[in-house]
């Protein structure tokens, strides 16, 4: 079975957010002025071939662990549903 | 004294590198594809150049750092090996976690290529032996991802061990945020591992190597390692 799994990353608080920060006061610009604070992250699709929802996630981790995220200064959470 | 300047797919300062080694020095350098498996017997000395490798995707230099030739390059840092990580090479070492900490994005957000003062900390590494204590240099930056950061506990625990091998400073050597390009955490723009054998740097010793080039501080980057190793330093790797 094919799952389709979504990967939020985003900066962890403390680390500077330099994208967030410039689309912050872009906006603010374009006159958004109750705009509080934008934080820029990324987004990432995989589709994975697993058995259950569960090993599908399992394998999603391993992903982000080996390289799809870097946790000194990232964290990240994942959402898998079946293709 | 043999070198090995590891090349990945979108590395662009590889052929500066193996110039400046070989004309300062007059020794080998073996230019060495990502895809190799293990470095050439009797390699002393590995070099990560500058660069874009895969395109600086996902983050920079993590793409690199899980390339096949790392596992060599990582088993010869372990085992004491001189490795040196220049601008994308920095980034390289970082994410392979033979250093501490990340590189970020500016944070002016603006791509910095300029030359740039820099204050040496140490003058006891193979890298900077020939330095005089807190000697002002002048190494050209070029990056958009120079960012040194790490959270403060470890900020401090890399300070208290002298991790510090060279701070932006101005051309008076003070460390002030006006002399810091890139927002770098302490001005950090080069850290050493503690054992002394990998050192990571943003700036470009290789650009300076020769007079035409605009300076030589290069050189004595370079002399540096050769004298290590003329004073009977080991480099243990494979």
């Amino acid at each position: 079975m094919t799952w389709r799994i979504e990967v939020f990353i985003q900066l962890k608080e403390g680390v500077l957010d330099t994208q967030g920060k410039a689309v912050e006061h872009s906006l603010v610009s374009l006159g958004h002025t109750g705009l509080k604070r934008v934080k820029v992250g990324k987004y990432i699709q995989l589709w994975v071939d697993a058995p259950s929802a569960d090993q599908a996630r399992a394998e999603a981790e391993k992903m982000c662990a080996d390289l799809l995220v870097n946790e000194i200064i990232e964290g990240y959470t994942l959402e898998v549903e079946a293709e | 004294m043999k070198t090995a300047v590891v090349i990945f797919p979108g590395s662009n300062c590889d052929r500066d590198v193996i110039c400046a080694v070989r004309e300062t020095l007059g020794r080998e350098v073996i230019p060495l594809w990502h895809r190799e498996t293990a470095l050439p017997a009797g390699t002393d000395l590995v070099i990560l150049p500058g660069g874009f490798s895969f395109g600086d995707y996902l983050r920079s230099g993590a793409m690199a750092a899980r390339s096949p030739v790392m596992e060599a390059v990582v088993a010869h840092g372990k085992k004491g090996g001189l490795l040196l990580g220049i601008c994308n090479g920095f980034q390289v070492l970082t994410e392979s976690r033979l250093l501490p900490g990340a590189l970020l994005p500016n944070d002016s957000l603006v791509f910095h290529c300029s030359p740039c003062h820099l204050r040496v900390e140490r003058t006891d590494t193979p890298f900077t032996n020939s330095f005089t204590p807190r000697q002002i240099v002048q190494f050209p930056i070029a990056h958009g991802e120079g960012r040194y950061f790490l959270f403060p506990d470890e900020l401090r625990a890399l300070e208290d061990r002298l991790g510090v091998v060279f701070r932006y400073s101005t051309p008076s050597g003070e460390i002030s945020g006006e002399a810091n390009p890139n927002g770098s955490v302490n001005n950090i723009a080069g850290i050493i591992s503690e054992g002394g054998n990998i050192l990571g740097l943003m700036p470009h010793p290789e650009r300076v190597s020769e007079s035409i080039l605009g300076g030589e501080d290069g050189r004595i980057f370079w002399k540096s390692i050769l004298s290590f190793f003329e004073k009977g330093g080991k480099s243990n790797g494979l």
